[in-house]
């Protein structure tokens, strides 16, 4: 058997053998699945309400009152113009706003029609879309007892707005997020600590002396984590299309296809830390923390990047993760196609290449 | 008097006993050599008299305290260092001296002048601010064993304190023992050094979890007609079985 | 060139003048020696004297600051990858895979050479034997001295011509050192040099030629023999029969160069104008009794000590 083959063989061993690691590695993907997929659906509540009526009359005055008696809704008050709901907003005072146009009921009794618009604090996308659907609710509902009593028929025209994030990208979007994260600290850390133990348990220092190639110990490492990987997205994918219902729209090779590109990329990564740590906790430091941040913050999993400084969403550019994120929303929930896909799958191949060469070249020969 | 007094002491691991009813005494003020291959079952018999590790079955008292039942005062009692780990090597000398004395419970005043002393006697003055890792491997043992008897224990228990040492502080090392013992500080010692084993009162030699022989190195060498502590050890040694 | 193969042995390790050092620690100061075609040569020193940088620099794992290391005419700095073929090293720490089984280490340490165990099997066999009752036992779980049987066997597997051995036997017990040590002779007559380091002074005698080596700098090159005749002073044994204060007694005698306890008697190296009766008058004033003093020939150990004492 090759070098390499009884390399690779080796280290399944040390996987195999290590079982409490396994466990956590295979593990952690569904327990954070299911955790996010229970938080997201968490119920609502105390949701902040400013009412701007301009011109008070019976109508508007119910519809307040029974937002008012609505448990899930607190009126915070009545305010005076758009702008100081705006304010509001921007503050942060208010989840939401119901703004009634001048003459809601004359408008009512004569056309037939009124317009009422609902503003809500998108930041939180699963807050704001339960927000504005708990009040469009109770306005239907009112609707509907009006109608009973009332022969003239008559209808509430609503707009809804949804500020600082309009694309409403909602709670399906955690699963390409989750995806990202997972796969990119689990890659970098199981390499970067398996090749810094090497060094720590001294068996590096017995391989360096033999004819074997650094770069084929490297290289050897990054297959058992391939799969390993493979498995977490399999379970992944599993997971959020039978137990938290998220379609995947789009072509389904492609979707593997741009994963195993990252996976590949965060091993490389992985590569490249063991080449700069000299302990294992430095390892799991580097490639677990110092990597979860950025991956979290700036990837566009939670926050959407578009609402952040410029300097942040310049060094966005920078986070593998965040073009792994947008390929994936795009072929699993939107459904498009490979053309679309092709400037992520670009940068994320070159990311790959870059940080593949970066640390064959950072591979020392001799012990530092 | 006796501060060991251990009667078939046992300790099983399963269907493992790494330490197969042993029996014996320990007289105050002496040196006894604890000897025997690695995997002897040494580390665990030294284990139990510390009170980390109870013992499956036997009776024991160390400094005149139960093991079973009174680790805590057993702790209190005996000074522990080992070649692995003796001292915190990021810390400073006076800092660990400075640790150690407050976890045997001593007061600032008392840490303060024993630390002086201390340093004094060992001609450390000049080191008192240097960090251990950049100590010579025979003047942290030195100050390791300094801090273990820091405390003035009953007993202490050095495990192969002089691994790798080179040889003048190893005598240096052997001298100082001496000393604390004729203060009266039991010293449980092992080594892989025979020559070191000249220098105990006594010495037990430990053959698969049991003890094989346990007499003063004179009529040890007597009874196995042997030159030195070396040859008794290999004599002895050689019957042994187990392998792990 | 025929004639002096005829009459010196081959010499297999050139070592000139080698210096090292990590910031201001300086860890070799100038080493030089040659060990010869299946020569048994031992680095003596205790820990921190620069064994360990003096094997790594061999081993090709670290750059020498100034000075050349030759391996069987194979530069250890520019053709690394070669020397890398001819040795067989086995570091300090133990540096075989816990996890993997006795089996499974020797496997892959045979591929990573890229040989097979069957093909060098009569090298290893004698070692390998007494460890193969156990060879799906996994590595960690083995003891200290089957562990180093494990690892000399791992470092042989590809046939190397030179084994460096980085302290095999440090915290290995007197029994299993011994064995170690009969196995070392039974390599040396297959033909292969060794260069081992030790700790343990008395382990000196089982090399042919040894070096004392001392805070980066070679006290001695010679063979264990010639070591000892070179010590320059006479030395004694004495005992004695009560013993509290006597090291210092003894030490405090005008004529006393050093005193050290060895085993149960005190080894006494004197100067010249020493005179035995003069010096049993002054023990016995100072209330010693049973004393019994003799002249001793000089160990290794006690070469090393007056080494020391010079620095």
């Amino acid at each position: 058997m090759s070098q390499f083959n009884a390399f690779v063989q080796k280290e399944f061993y040390h996987i195999f053998r290590d079982k409490r690691t396994l466990l956590i590695i295979l593990g952690m993907p569904i327990v954070q699945m299911l955790l996010f997929g229970f938080a997201m659906n968490m119920e609502v509540t105390h949701i902040r309400t400013a009412v701007f009526d301009p011109s008070p009359d019976q109508s508007t005055t119910q519809i307040t009152r029974r937002i008012e008696a609505n448990p899930y809704f607190d009126v915070v008050g009545q305010v005076h113009s758009e702008e100081e709901v705006n304010n509001l907003m921007r503050q942060g005072a208010i989840d939401l706003a119901v703004i009634y146009e001048s003459g809601f009921h004359r408008n009512i009794v004569h056309s037939g029609e009124a317009q009422i618009q609902f503003i809500a604090d998108a930041s939180d996308p699963n807050r704001g879309t339960v927000a504005t659907n708990y009040v469009t609710g109770i306005l239907a509902g009112y609707q509907q007892e009006m109608m009973q009593l009332q022969t003239i028929p008559f209808h509430i025209n609503t707009e809804t707005r949804m500020l600082y994030n309009p694309q409403m990208e909602s709670a399906y979007l955690f699963v390409p997020g989750i995806m990202g994260l997972i796969l990119m600290i689990i890659c970098t850390m199981m390499t970067s600590v398996s090749i810094v133990r090497e060094q720590e348990q001294g068996t590096m220092e017995v391989l360096l002396a033999s004819p074997l190639k650094p770069v084929t110990v490297l290289m050897a490492k990054t297959i058992p984590y391939t799969v390993l990987s493979a498995i977490n997205v399999a379970s992944i994918l599993l997971l959020s299309f039978f137990v938290l219902n998220v379609p995947i729209r789009g072509n389904f090779l492609l979707l593997l296809f741009v994963c195993l590109l990252y996976i590949l990329l965060s091993l490389t990564l992985g590569l490249l830390i063991s080449t700069l740590v000299k302990k294992q906790l430095d390892a799991v430091l580097v490639s677990g923390i110092g990597l979860m941040m950025p991956t979290l913050v700036l990837s566009g999993m939670i926050f959407p990047i578009g609402n952040m400084p410029l300097v942040l969403q310049w060094s966005s550019y920078f986070v593998p993760a965040r073009w792994f994120i947008t390929a994936v929303r795009k072929i699993m929930i939107e459904g498009q196609g490979i053309m679309t896909v092709l400037p992520e799958i670009g940068i994320l191949l070159g990311m790959t290449v870059f940080l593949a060469v970066l640390s064959i070249l950072n591979t020392k020969k001799r012990l530092a | 008097m006796n501060v060991i007094e251990v009667s078939e002491l046992t300790k099983k691991f399963g269907s493992f006993t790494a330490v197969d009813h042993i029996s014996f005494d320990v007289k105050e003020g002496e040196i006894f050599g604890f000897l025997g291959a690695n995997g002897a079952g040494k580390t665990t018999a030294i284990q139990m008299l510390c009170g980390i590790s109870n013992p499956t079955s036997g009776k024991g008292t160390v400094a005149g305290y139960d093991i079973f039942k009174e680790n805590e005062q057993i702790k209190h009692n005996i000074g522990y260092m080992s070649q692995k780990f003796s001292l915190y090597e990021d810390l400073k000398v006076w800092e660990n001296i400075r640790l150690f004395a407050g976890i045997y419970g001593m007061n600032d005043k008392e840490i303060k002048e024993n630390t002086r002393r201390l340093l004094k006697q060992l001609d450390f003055e000049s080191e008192r601010d240097t960090m251990v890792a950049s100590l010579p491997l025979g003047w942290k043992q030195k100050l390791a064993f300094s801090i273990a008897i820091f405390h003035t224990p009953k007993i202490v228990f050095l495990d192969e304190p002089t691994g790798g040492v080179d040889p003048a502080a190893r005598r240096q090392f052997w001298e100082m023992i001496l000393d604390a013992a004729y203060k009266g500080i039991t010293v449980f010692v092992t080594t892989h050094y025979m020559d070191e084993a000249e220098y105990c009162d006594r010495v037990s030699i430990m053959v698969d979890g049991r003890i094989d022989a346990l007499d003063t190195p004179h009529n040890l060498k007597q009874q196995s007609q042997a030159q030195n502590m070396d040859e008794v050890f290999r004599k002895l040694a050689r019957k042994a079985k187990r392998i792990n | 060139m025929g004639k002096s193969v005829l009459t010196s042995p081959a010499i297999m390790i050139d070592v000139r003048d080698l210096h090292k050092s990590y910031g201001h620690t300086v860890a070799l100061a100038g080493v030089s020696c040659s060990v010869n075609d299946a020569e048994i040569f031992g680095i003596i020193g205790p820990d921190g004297a620069g064994k360990t940088s003096l094997f790594r620099i061999l081993a090709s794992l670290l750059l020498p600051e100034s000075g050349s290391a030759l391996m069987n005419g194979v530069d250890v700095v520019k053709d690394y990858e070669k020397i890398r073929r001819m040795i067989g090293y086995m570091p300090g720490k133990f540096s075989l895979y816990q996890d993997l089984t006795v089996e499974e280490n020797l496997y892959l340490f045979a591929t990573v050479f890229n040989t097979t165990i069957e093909e060098n099997y009569h090298l290893v066999k004698d070692i390998y034997q007494q460890i193969e009752p156990f060879k799906t036992r996994r590595a960690g779980r083995l003891s200290g001295g089957m562990k180093q049987k494990l690892a000399l066997c791992c470092a042989l597997i590809h046939k190397p011509e030179v084994l460096l051995l980085d302290e095999p036997t440090t915290g290995v017990d007197p029994v299993s050192r011994k064995e170690f040590w009969d196995m070392l002779r039974q390599l040396k007559k297959q033909g292969i040099s060794i260069l081992v380091s030790t700790a343990y002074m008395d382990e000196a005698s089982l090399c042919d030629r040894i070096a004392l080596i001392q805070k980066g700098r070679f006290l001695g090159i010679d063979t264990p023999q010639g070591i000892i005749s070179s010590y320059r002073r006479s030395l004694w044994s004495l005992h004695a029969g009560n013993v509290r204060g006597l090291l210092k007694s003894i030490r405090s005698y005008p004529h006393v160069r050093s005193c050290f306890a060895f085993g149960e008697s005190h080894h006494v190296a004197v100067e010249e104008g020493f005179s035995e009766r003069d010096f049993q008058q002054y023990l016995s004033s100072k209330g010693y009794g049973q004393i019994h003093l003799e002249p001793i020939s000089p160990t290794v150990e006690d070469f090393f000590l007056d080494m020391t004492i010079d620095n």
